[in-house]
């Protein structure tokens, strides 16, 4: 463990407090924003700017009948939507904020990453599976084949990173990015691991498991109440970890001009990469679902294998150099 | 691939143009004349009810939401006892308007009347009746219709002739 200035419990709160308050605060972002891109104002009523619209919501939350089907498998239906958040903050340990703000300095950070977002596909299955009911096992089986598909070759992009800097601890990874951060030489990887990340989340253009046109509501249609908040914050919660893991693998963590704390520049790049996904909401059709499993598997895979090839041999020929 | 990318250009840039929101209790969309919002039955120039009571509205009426009751006055003009609009059956066809045979029923370009209470939705005729002519100002149904009533004989109507007396010859 490196010396941390700052206490470990005040790091683990803060970081805690901070992640599920910009989860319910992207709530608004996201309405403000689509709206922006869409010529609208979105929420501007409730408070200043509407921000107020985000408490609303919980309240309504709150206070709506959660109801449990009687046909549900209870125990597994109360379960599903818990398991989404906490693996997702579970992931959020590995990530470095700040040089002295991080919650686990694990060697294995990005490994324990990659598991964690496999355990969110346990939430949608049991969620699916729990409601019993036809649609929801549907959307269910489809989230579950897009998010394990779409894993396999998410690691294999992280390797590309992994190769540059000797390490898979990600505190070492974005010290290693001092001279260049890791986009320029492993933009493809980039590339491959942000479309892998959206399809992880289950965002537009990829949100296949909600496909309100075909299924009900997909995984969550028998849910209400703070059971369906907690999916939705998961979603969102999701979205933060997957800007974050963008930021510290390919742009640097908290490198910057000194004028600003490292936390700062961590929080306005992962800013950045949420407006991304808000953006390609807005811009984006959502691909048949064959066309989402073929694109991924004919198109991703092989490229994020090319990608790790290529990477490989040239890092071997500059040694030979 | 190109074209995703430039979509995404393209709805990025859309941060630049003008927002089209009307912030609504504060700024009412305008709404062209022939909107069909809320119904009214109007008068005529000079003052008198347009309705006579010939039913065409509530039988043109595809939810069955308007029910009267036509009488007549001493001078002989019709004028419904009573009307009534549910308006929380109403769909605003405007089917009642185009049946109006002396354009008394009309669609005004008013949509604001939200009530708490369903009963406070059924419209009487005080509630209906405005003193206006609504879209066709100086039209008067009793002045071009052949009809007699007090102070008006047969023939004496705008662009009437007086009726062929029968019971001579000549032309």
């Amino acid at each position: 463990m490196q010396a941390t200035a700052i206490n470990y419990w005040w790091v683990i709160g803060g970081v805690l407090f901070t992640l599920l308050n910009t989860a319910a605060g992207l709530i608004w972002l996201e309405r403000r924003m689509l709206a922006l891109w869409q010529d609208r104002y979105g929420p501007n009523r409730a408070g200043p700017f509407g921000l107020f619209i985000v408490l609303a919501d919980t309240l309504k939350l709150f206070f709506k009948e959660d109801w449990i089907p009687p046909f549900a498998d209870k125990v597994v239906f109360v379960f599903a939507p818990a398991i989404v958040v906490a693996s997702v903050l579970m992931s959020f340990t590995v990530i470095p904020f700040a040089p002295n703000i991080l919650v686990a300095d694990l060697n294995i950070g990005l490994l324990f990453f990659l598991a964690m977002s496999s355990l969110g596909v346990y939430s949608i299955v049991l969620g699916g599976w729990a409601s019993n009911n036809k649609y929801a096992l549907l959307g269910a089986m489809r989230g579950a084949s897009q998010m394990i598909s779409y894993e396999v070759f998410m690691g294999l992009a992280l390797m590309g990173v992994v190769l540059l800097s000797g390490s898979f601890n990600l505190r070492e990874i974005v010290e290693a990015q001092k001279g260049m951060w890791n986009i320029v030489p492993q933009f493809l990887g980039f590339v491959i691991f942000l479309i892998a990340g959206v399809a992880e989340t289950h965002r537009l253009p990829f949100d296949i498991p909600e496909a309100e046109s075909e299924l009900v509501a997909g995984f969550h249609a028998e849910y209400s109440g703070m059971k369906f908040g907690m999916f939705f914050i998961g979603e969102y919660l999701g979205v933060t970890l997957v800007s974050a893991m963008v930021v510290a693998l390919y742009f640097g963590g908290w490198m910057g001009p000194a004028f600003l704390p490292g936390v700062v520049w961590f929080i306005l790049k992962t800013f950045v990469f949420i407006s991304l996904f808000i953006l390609m909401r807005a811009a984006m059709p959502r691909p048949r679902y064959d066309q989402l499993m073929e694109y991924g598997w004919k198109v991703l895979f092989p490229l994020s294998l090319l990608n790790l090839l290529v990477t490989a041999a040239i890092i071997l020929i500059m040694k030979e150099a | 691939m190109f074209s995703l990318i430039r979509s995404m250009w393209l709805v990025f840039l859309h941060m630049f143009h003008k927002r089209e929101t009307y912030q609504y209790p504060e700024e009412k969309a305008p709404l062209p004349a022939r909107w069909r919002g809320r119904i009214a039955l109007t008068r005529d120039p000079d003052g008198g009810e347009r309705c006579v009571g010939c039913y065409l509205c509530a039988a043109a009426c595809p939810v069955d939401c308007i029910s009267l009751q036509a009488t007549e006055d001493p001078d002989g003009r019709r004028y419904p006892a009573f009307f009534r609009i549910n308006f929380s059956r109403c769909i605003f066809c405007g089917f009642c308007e185009e049946a109006c045979p002396t354009y008394a029923i009309q669609l005004l370009p008013d949509f604001e009347m939200a009530e708490y209470n369903r009963q406070n939705l059924v419209y009487e005729k005080e509630h209906l009746l405005i003193n206006s002519q609504g879209k066709y100002p100086g039209y008067n149904y009793y002045k071009v219709a052949g009809m007699a009533i007090g102070g008006k004989d047969k023939g004496e109507a705008n662009q009437e002739e007086p009726p062929v007396d029968i019971k001579s010859l000549l032309p």
